[in-house]
């Protein structure tokens, strides 16, 4: 059954007591708030994946739990709780749908080992996968949202999941972060895209999540072999452009982009240099939206030198 | 009191091969809780237990994340052997990590935290010189923590690497200078191991391991890892039981340094929740040890709810007020009563103030 296929109260109600299973192969997730702007929030981005049994084995259990407020005049707050235990410091109760999203890539992040972790994007087209390594404010989120909803397949805006036993990656088709000015940008450029109410003050500023396009919800169970790996950087007033770098320098990046590249230790080094030696990597530099499609689209044409 | 599932299965390990998705479920979480989830997974690999596939996935990934911290604490005592090379003549790898420098069928189990060092109060100055020059550094902390360390606390303030940022404690004895156990602290240097492969580093003799094991578990009031630590002093039993002379030796050393009633309650609780092994003549002894009625009883019902999985699934009623009397007795044990109302009331007013949750607020920004 599809989560929008459950009526409101029911969601509420499963979200306050024992819990909403949600599949996001490859993980299931169990959580539960009293929150209703969290039940907002997952009514609206994870409307297209199904639930997952209540009596079977759950990855994650967490947990929105709202403090109690000491003082009437405070404003709410809630707390990230990873099976029991309080994770985080607590936050606004109005950031809960971030909490979320967050918290969910910290379970998977620090839990994960059988795949290497990185901070990336994970595009897909006709089987190949495009991978969007991000340090922060790269402008990677933005490009992902675009070509999520231009002729690309979303597995993932922020984790990519590497196995190293097969050498493909795998995503969760989870929603898109997207943060302060490229919130307008996004919603004016694609406006079949549904997006969350932006939450302001976060520790990333203003952040808004898109919902994932309903394909890539569908499909999320199919991983995808890297082909491209493109560092995205946003620059004002840029022509749309790519540039070979060096492969060292990017599996470097991977590698320091990893959550877990120490744990997996060698095994982790074999699948990174593997991965970069068979794909291109690639900087791209870009300053408007409408330049993406036809860069991108050169890109999988094998247009690019 | 019942036994948690996760106790069932590490002492029985075929029982796991009938649970339904739910009761594995229930197993990894408490597994994870309780800081024993590699262990979970050695001993059904041991068993020939194979775990549903997802269960499975996190019972390697803990097996990664065991190999992965063993190996860094190798380093990190390599490390530590060079920063004090010449310091002291007596520098003591404490619990986890002797366990790993002494290569113990336990070490190999087991998930790690801080690395303990424990070195002659004289040689205190020295050795914390050395290993600032070596890239650890204090932790900032408020002047009356630093004081609470300096001057009634077992240990310097805890160090942490300045790139690695892993965590050194070193303590110059075993307990609070403020404690009620009187423990010869002289005597925890009589009978060393030297570590062939750290120069310079050593552990504790065996009887030694166990006294310290128990002394932690049943001296401290946190109860995060107190499961663990009563595994690793099972371990220890089973390991060492049966060389000749442990018993006596052990009895022995435990008079010598003051420590046979922390011993008599670690394996009369070992015991009663693992069934280690011990034999009944030691009880016996040890139980001469024990203090008188009604604190027995009082303190069997604590510990039976304190060591549980710290796991919602294994809160029972009793549990909380069980736990805060341990922590409360723990303070007690460790400094005398005007102190100790100081201390707590110090305490409870940054709690209440919002002081102490400003500064972890600020520390986890400086991390993010």
């Amino acid at each position: 059954m599809k989560l929008s296929e459950l009526d409101r109260a029911s969601l509420q109600r499963r979200l306050q007591g024992g819990g909403l299973c949600l599949d996001l192969h490859p993980f299931t997730a169990r959580v539960r708030s009293p929150l209703p702007a969290l039940a907002d929030a997952v009514a609206l981005l994870y409307a297209d994946f199904p639930l997952a049994p209540d009596d079977g084995f759950v990855d994650f259990h967490l947990e929105i739990r709202a403090l109690p407020r000491w003082l009437p005049w405070r404003e709410r707050r809630a707390r990230f709780v990873f099976d029991g235990l309080p994770a985080f410091v607590g936050l606004p109760a109005r950031q809960a749908p971030t909490m979320l999203e967050w918290g969910l890539n910290w379970c998977v992040a620090a839990h994960a080992h059988q795949f290497l972790v990185c901070h990336a994007a994970v595009l897909e087209r006709d089987g190949q996968a495009l991978v969007l390594p991000a340090p922060p404010g790269s402008g990677k989120s933005t490009l992902t949202a675009v070509l999520a909803h231009r002729g690309w397949r979303l597995l993932s805006d922020e984790l990519a999941l590497l196995d190293p036993a097969t050498g493909l990656v795998h995503g969760m088709a989870r929603s898109v972060n997207l943060k302060n000015a490229s919130i307008e940008l996004v919603a004016g450029h694609l406006p079949e895209a549904v997006i969350s109410p932006p939450v302001p003050d976060t520790l990333k500023g203003t952040v808004a999540l898109m919902r994932p396009p309903a394909e890539a919800v569908r499909r999320r169970a199919e991983p995808a072999l890297p082909a491209w790996v493109v560092l995205p950087r946003w620059q004002a007033g840029a022509r749309a452009a790519f540039e070979r770098i060096d492969r060292a320098e990017a599996a470097l990046l991977l590698a320091e982009q990893s959550f877990n590249y120490h744990v997996l230790g060698r095994e982790g080094f074999e699948v990174l240099t593997a991965m970069v030696g068979r794909t291109r990597c690639l900087r791209f530099v870009y300053g408007a939206l409408d330049e993406l499609v036809p860069a991108f689209e050169a890109l999988a044409a094998g247009d690019v030198a | 009191m019942s036994r948690s599932l996760l106790v069932e299965v590490l002492l029985a390990p075929a029982r796991a091969a009938a649970l339904p998705p739910a009761g594995w479920d229930l197993l990894v979480r408490q597994a994870r809780r309780a800081n024993l989830i590699a262990r979970l997974h050695d001993v059904l690999a041991d068993a020939g237990v194979q775990a549903p596939p997802a269960a499975q996935a996190h019972l390697t990934a803990a097996r990664r994340i065991a190999d992965a911290q063993r190996q860094r604490m190798r380093w990190e005592l390599d490390r530590v052997a060079e920063a004090l090379a010449g310091a002291t003549p007596q520098a003591v790898v404490l619990k986890g990590g002797a366990y790993l420098a002494l290569d113990l069928p336990l070490a190999r189990s087991r998930l790690y935290g801080d690395l303990d060092l424990l070195v002659p109060r004289e040689a205190l100055a020295e050795v914390e010189s050395r290993l600032l020059i070596h890239g650890w550094v204090v932790e900032s902390l408020s002047a009356y923590d630093e004081q609470y360390y300096r001057r009634w606390m077992h240990e310097l303030p805890p160090m942490r690497h300045r790139r690695r940022g892993t965590v050194l404690d070193v303590h110059h004895t075993l307990l609070p200078l403020t404690s009620r156990t009187a423990l010869a602290t002289p005597a925890l240097f009589e009978d060393l191991r030297p570590l062939a492969a750290w120069p310079g580093l050593s552990t504790f003799a065996p009887p030694d391991l166990l006294l310290h094991s128990a002394t932690h578990l049943f001296h401290e009031g946190e109860f995060a890892n107190g499961l663990r630590d009563l595994f690793d002093l099972d371990a220890l039993v089973r390991h060492h039981g049966r060389d000749a002379g442990y018993w006596e030796r052990t009895v022995e050393r435990a008079g010598r340094l003051g420590l046979r009633r922390p011993l008599h309650y670690a394996l009369r609780h070992s015991e009663r929740a693992l069934g280690t092994p011990v034999p009944p003549e030691v009880q016996r002894e040890l139980a001469r040890a024990a203090p008188p009625w009604p604190l027995p009883a009082l303190l069997d019902a604590c510990y039976a709810r304190a060591l549980q999985p710290q796991h919602p699934s294994c809160e029972t009623p009793g549990a909380p007020a069980a736990r805060l009397a341990l922590y409360v007795r723990s303070h007690w044990l460790r400094m005398p009563l005007p102190l100790l109302v100081r201390h707590l009331a110090r305490k409870a007013w940054r709690r209440l103030t919002g002081a102490e949750l400003r500064e972890q607020e600020a520390a986890q920004r400086q991390d993010g």
